[in-house]
């Protein structure tokens, strides 16, 4: 049976109208600005950047509220914006060995060249609610100390330094990158697609992947050799210019997992690597990143894929919270002619399993 | 040569100019063999007609390869592409999503361009093909897709052969090469799907 | 150019409006766009694709001849064409010094002192194990 879906315009609209003052909510209560939430709420921005695959603090402010803090549809329009806008180029890859750092620590050295830097973390706190907060709180200034110039090197540049840990990947300067907004996914994918898929993945799907791997689903013994927090100088090549032009900074989080070490009979054993890169203040993702980028290493060194998190084809078809989302949300739209046919198939075959058992028809609820 | 500081402009108003010149290359496609007026206002470096100029400007950015002719390339053409695209310029003609062809007479030979992929036909060579005419000289009458039956196409081609050539379209098909014909400020495409109404296929 | 890449349009503003000013017109129209941004597998190893970031760029002509480039992360427009003014300017005899004293200098100081204030609040987060250990109070 064919169902006409005409004449719901006029709902739709009235619809919006009402999403629009919902949106708004009590208007005796102040109108949320844009910087309230860039400042205020910065690490919900960090994570609408970072999925939403676009450096721009406004943007994912804008989308946060327009999106009534529904952080998928924020990222949703993040997306949908940056596809409106035309591509200068790509940047020269940023140095995070010279981020100027606001937090970094590790778990593998206590007395690491530079220091364990605590920086703003909700470590140490006890997770106890604090109803100072719930209006009015001016804290204190931050304390400050004195600075050092000692250099901070990543922690797996120390374990390199020994041999101790397997070199990154290296390529030709101009060496074809490969970029998932531009080509679609074909596997087994090479690891740059890998980090990209990862960088603008969804944070709980990897924290959930991550989580399996320590639990024994492809297990791959990670110490968290160091997270670093902080900002980086973005450099880009300007065709026009005919040079490179420094754009600015933006923060960035950088993990490197020291996991499972390889060897065999011709290389000595030497500890591996995951790698997590994301916009912004974004400790769990990369953590997480890390330890799904190390798990899809499976096949690269060997080791027996048998753990969702080992399997790139599941791992990266799933991870986009926006194509998951899309897929899972188009079931709320009308398949009343889809429908229509599974019940008439039903029907059918209800009535063939009557008449083949009883003579009794079979009583229809729905009807 | 030309230094950055005398480059002919872009589009004169680059939102307004590239949505209106969008508009044309699209009705040209959607309507094979209509001739299409290009209406917004652009510079042009010396060699490249005002429609070319404009569906460059519209259409070219960085991650569309060009290939030039021998006649397109100039100095002075190179860099008012890079300057106004960004486009990068490339000297083999199998990877290049656009070609401009200035000098139509010794346009290549097609199997030189990109056909796409039966996966992805739409990775294939759009040529940007300057001729003299698309008002005078021989009528041409077309029929495919877009094409009501048939229309004629009146027009100076060069090269005289040009629709023998794309018969190849239609053995390749998904694959195939499509055509923009630009005389000055008007434009004809010839989709991969169109094709000379007393043709061999 | 880094420093004002880093400064607010409003402040690049203001002190330009306080100098005389070449001749100049406006060659690029500024735009906003993209560009994509690379990490390296690693750290250091081979490139990959991070996400991309919002870019405003311009370009300015002086009536002298000097070409400037304005590229800036974000959509300001405005911020786009004053580095590009100030770039141009940058290259010009006549206003290269002014343009040096009077917008990128002061500028920088401004950019230094935010960084040292940041590293000084971050410094004070420094774990330092040896105190902790010796308890001597």
């Amino acid at each position: 049976m064919y169902v006409a879906v005409k004449g719901g315009e006029r709902a739709i609209e009235n619809a919006h109208r009402l999403l629009a003052h919902e949106r708004r909510g009590d208007r005796e209560v102040p109108e949320l600005t844009l910087a309230q939430i860039s400042e205020q709420l910065a690490l919900g921005v960090d994570r609408v950047m970072a999925e939403g695959s676009l450096y721009d603090r406004e943007l994912a402010a804008l989308a946060i509220k327009q999106a009534r803090g529904d952080m998928i549809e924020a990222i949703f329009l993040v997306r949908a914006f940056r596809a409106t806008l035309p591509r200068f180029g790509a940047t020269e890859p940023v140095d995070t060995g010279n981020m100027q750092i606001r937090r970094r620590i590790s778990a593998t050295f206590k007395d690491i060249p530079g220091g364990q830097i605590l920086g703003p973390t909700f470590d140490y706190t006890h997770r106890l609610l604090d109803p100072q907060l719930a209006e009015g709180f001016v804290p204190e200034a931050p304390a400050t100390g004195e600075t050092s110039s000692a250099e901070t090197p990543r922690v797996t540049d120390i374990l390199a330094h020994d041999g101790l840990i397997e070199p990154s990947p290296q390529a030709e300067a101009d060496a074809p990158v490969g970029d998932l907004t531009r080509e679609p996914l074909s596997f087994p994918a090479d690891r740059d697609l890998r980090l990209q898929n990862l960088a603008r993945a969804d944070e709980g799907f990897l924290l959930a992947l991550g989580y399996s791997t320590q639990r024994g689903y492809g297990r791959n013994h990670p110490f968290a050799g160091e997270i670093r927090f902080g900002e980086v100088d973005v450099e880009f090549f300007a065709e026009d210019a005919g040079f490179a032009v420094p754009l600015g900074r933006i923060e960035l989080t950088e993990c490197q997992m020291v996991n499972q070490f390889k060897g065999s009979a011709t290389e000595a054993p030497c500890f591996t690597r995951g790698y997590g890169l994301a916009f912004g203040q974004s400790e769990r993702k990369t953590m997480s990143m890390a330890l799904v980028d190390r798990s899809l290493r499976a096949r690269e060194l060997g080791e027996e894929v048998s753990a969702p998190a080992q399997d790139e084809e599941f791992v990266m078809s799933h991870s986009d919270n926006v194509q998951a989302t899309g897929f899972v949300e188009h079931l709320k739209l009308p398949h009343y002619v889809d429908f229509q046919s599974e019940l008439g198939l039903l029907r059918r075959l209800r009535k063939d399993f009557a008449d083949a058992n009883t003579s009794e028809p079979l009583q229809e609820a729905a009807e | 040569m030309t230094t950055v500081a005398e480059l002919p402009p872009g589009f004169s108003d680059k939102v307004l100019s590239a949505q209106a010149t969008f508009r044309s290359v699209m009705n040209a496609m959607a309507r094979p063999g209509t001739v299409q007026r290009i209406a917004a206002s652009a510079g042009a470096p010396s060699g490249v007609m005002h429609g070319t100029a404009a569906i460059a400007l519209m259409l070219f950015d960085h991650d569309t390869p060009i290939w030039l002719d021998g006649a397109m390339s100039t100095p002075d053409i190179a860099k008012w592409l890079k300057f106004h695209t960004g486009a990068p310029i490339t000297g083999d003609p199998a990877i290049a999503g656009f070609a401009l062809i200035g000098d139509p007479k010794n346009l290549p030979a097609l199997d030189r361009f990109a056909f796409g992929s039966s996966e992805y036909p739409d990775r294939s060579t759009t040529l940007i093909l300057q001729i003299g005419s698309l008002s005078h000289g021989t009528a041409y009458e077309l029929r495919g897709p877009g094409i009501d039956g048939s229309t004629v196409l009146t027009a100076t081609i060069e090269p005289h052969d040009l629709f023998d050539r794309l018969a190849v379209n239609a053995a390749l098909f998904p694959r195939g090469i499509d055509v923009v014909l630009v005389a000055g400020e008007e434009i004809v495409a010839i989709p991969r799907t169109t094709r000379l109404a007393h043709g061999k296929d | 150019m880094a420093v004002l890449a880093q400064s607010d349009a409003a402040e690049i503003s203001a002190r330009l409006r306080a100098m005389a000013l070449p001749d100049h017109k406006t060659l690029r129209e500024p735009e906003n766009g993209l560009v994509m941004v690379r990490g390296r597998i690693g750290g250091d190893g081979a490139h990959f694709n991070l996400g991309e970031a919002t870019v405003s760029r311009s370009a300015v002509l002086l009536s002298t001849g000097q070409v400037g480039f304005g590229y800036t992360l974000g959509r300001d427009h405005e911020k786009a064409r004053l580095i590009a003014l100030c770039d141009a300017m940058a290259q010009s005899d006549d206003f290269a010094d002014a343009v040096e004293q009077e917008v990128i200098a002061p500028l920088r100081t401004a950019m230094i002192a935010k960084r040292s204030r940041a590293d000084a609040e971050t410094a004070a987060t420094r774990v330092d194990f040896y105190t902790m250990v010796r308890g001597e109070g």
